[in-house]
């Protein structure tokens, strides 16, 4: 069983989002990049599950520059056994989804997240599948291999199930799916160095969407301040002022 | 040419975020000069489906197969949809930026050779081209994307369209999406589900805690408001992973993103990955005895105090609020 974890470069989660040139594009301007945090959780799993016995070999691939590489070279410290990245500028998912397609096919289990949290798309890992022509589980929050079995849990509205699945297949990963997301060690530091990251070169793909323009949201009111002995007013307020209760 | 609209049901009954989207599609039908189709997959009653009408649809597609929402099979749901869309030459499908549209609109804009834009906040800003507004960078920013196809798949966020009510009256057509029994891939186990409690994401009203809740045990409280003001309790990420409360009420960037009209957070510092998961809220309330924290930027409303002589106080107001 080999699995593939589709690994998104973004701006670490407490960045300020800035944008230049008239609002057409991110400032990345001193942002520091990390793993998606799904895409971290979904690595994290998949190296548990290699370490269980229940998988050969787990490989990150991404489709971004250069600059992508420390991020790559971390997926390859948590454990990861090679890297791929597709040379390209990520221009929207369906553009994405379309360089993954290529280095996909010969895995088991291809992971992915929910969605990338700079862009929000929430589209790769469902795009990837239909091109691909596989089946796809979204709101996955548990896989178990067992006798090269899948077992998946998945989160529905007000609940969750259990669900068995064919490979190959496409899982699109959030919370649960690993605990905690695994920090490298040294010694996983020190080896990701010699681990392979292979660059391939991008296929054709138009874009079907672009990104235009972008907007901050307009500035929040000051906070109306209730003292705290006399609480019940904030109640007033809720129910007479913001008609909310 | 018109506008398909998936109207996902819940054991047979459709919810506000339904109705939301089906005002959506009929603002955006009116605005192109065309026509709104819903498409239902499931055992709908047709009392139940009429209701589609009252909020602007032209006309119903009926799927009675139950082996679709049983299954919730992506593939085969995401076949169903574009078959739907192409037999009613829709250029614009939309779905609900909830589980299952997030499951399946992607799949289905790839059949279609359509570009997708998930997580709509606002009806287009233009039509030609086709610009529409959607939340980035995990509710810190908007963005405007143009769509480059002449078919367009929409997810549209929950709360950000107002129902709107019309005088439709929509006909009901069966429909047979065309999907074998073969194509089905996804076996399902087992299902747990939780019964007789507001669900997290449709809760108008959410109480949420953070560690400044102390422990587990504290918890009488915040459910007791909850309750009195019908909403459903929520959490902060460390809560969820103490083990003081469930996963499932784990709110914020990594967790469930939210947007019910008040968002009660007390004893949470307001950290900028829970904000990323309820940002939208139209009110949000902090209480916090720290008066730096930094939910106190994002509140509309804030208390500076002990959440333990504060809480009582609430929960005392909005008992004789309700007895009068
Ligand atoms: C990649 C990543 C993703 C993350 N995702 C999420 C997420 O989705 N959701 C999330 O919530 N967090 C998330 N976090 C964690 C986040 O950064 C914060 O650590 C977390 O939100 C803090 O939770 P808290 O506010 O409950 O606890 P604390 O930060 O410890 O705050 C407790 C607050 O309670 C107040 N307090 C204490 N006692 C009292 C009292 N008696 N009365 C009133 N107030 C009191 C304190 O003043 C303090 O402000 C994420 C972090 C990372 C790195
Ligand atoms: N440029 C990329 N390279 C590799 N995987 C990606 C890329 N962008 C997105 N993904 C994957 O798709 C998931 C959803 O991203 P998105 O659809 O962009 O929100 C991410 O969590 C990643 O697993």
């Amino acid at each position: 069983m080999k699995i593939l974890v589709l690994i998104s470069n973004v701006p670490d989660t407490t960045t300020k989002i800035r944008f230049t040139g008239d609002n057409t594009a991110f400032d990345t301007s001193g942002v520091q990049w990390i793993i998606n945090p799904w895409d971290e959780l979904a690595l994290t799993r998949a190296v548990e599950l290699k370490e269980a016995g229940a998988v050969e070999k787990v490989v990150v691939a991404n489709v971004g520059e250069k600059i992508t590489e420390p991020t790559l070279r971390k997926a390859l410290a948590v454990g990861a056994d090679e890297a791929i990245r597709v040379d390209t500028e990520p221009k929207d998912s369906y553009f994405v989804a379309k360089q993954l397609a290529q280095v996909a096919k010969d895995f088991d289990i291809i992971l992915a997240g929910i969605e990338a949290s700079d862009y929000n798309g929430s589209a790769v890992g469902g795009m990837l599948a239909e091109i691909l022509d596989i089946a796809s589980v979204s709101a996955v929050s548990g896989l178990n291999i067992e006798n090269g079995e899948l077992s998946v849990n998945r989160d529905i509205d007000g609940g969750s199930q259990v669900l068995s699945i064919n490979t190959p297949v496409v899982l699109i990963v959030q919370k649960g799916i690993a605990k905690e997301p695994r920090i490298p060690a040294m010694r996983g530091i020190m080896m990701a160095r010699k681990k392979p990251l292979n660059v391939v070169p991008a296929v054709d793909a138009e874009p079907r969407t672009k990104f235009v323009k972008f907007e901050l949201p307009p500035p929040k009111a000051a906070c109306k301040m209730v003292d705290e002995d006399n609480a019940k007013e904030l109640i007033r307020l809720l129910h007479e002022e913001a008609k909310v209760i | 040419m018109s506008i398909l609209v998936y109207t996902e049901n819940w054991d047979g009954k459709f919810k506000k975020l339904s109705f939301e989207l089906v005002s959506y599609a009929a603002a955006l039908a009116k605005e192109s000069n065309t026509t709104v189709t819903a498409l239902s997959i499931g055992n709908v009653a047709e009392d139940e489906l009429k209701k589609l009408g009252d909020y602007g649809a032209d006309k119903i597609l009926n799927v009675k197969n139950e082996k679709f929402t049983e299954t919730l099979d992506n593939r085969a749901l995401a076949k169903a949809v574009a078959n739907a869309v192409e037999a009613e030459d829709a250029h614009v499908a939309v779905f609900s930026h909830n589980n299952l549209g997030k499951a399946i609109a992607p799949r289905v804009a790839v059949k279609l050779d359509a570009g997708l834009v998930s997580g709509v906040v606002a009806l287009p800003v233009s039509h030609d081209p086709c610009t529409l507004k959607k939340k980035v960078f995990t509710n810190k920013a908007f963005a405007y994307v143009e769509v480059l196809t002449d078919k367009k798949v929409i997810t549209l966020a929950q709360n950000s369209y107002e129902l709107v009510k019309t005088e439709n009256k929509a006909v009901i057509e069966d429909f047979d999406p065309k999907v074998d029994e073969s194509e089905f891939t996804t076996v399902v186990k087992e299902t747990n589900k939780i019964t007789g409690k507001v669900l997290l994401t449709d809760a108008e009203v959410v109480v949420s805690g953070g560690r400044g809740m102390k422990g587990p045990e504290n918890w009488g409280m915040i459910e007791e408001l909850a309750e009195l003001l019908g909403g459903a309790t929520a959490c902060s990420r460390p809560v969820a992973d103490e083990g003081w409360r469930p996963h499932s009420e784990h709110v914020g960037q990594t967790g469930k993103i939210i947007a019910p009209n008040v968002y009660f957070a007390l004893g949470i510092s307001g950290a900028i990955q829970h904000l990323g998961g309820v940002s939208s809220s139209k009110v949000i309330v902090a209480v916090n005895k720290d008066p730096e924290a930094p939910i106190f930027e994002a509140a509309d409303y804030g208390i500076v105090g002990d959440v333990f002589k504060v809480l009582p106080q609430l929960i005392e107001a909005v008992k004789e609020m309700k007895s009068h």
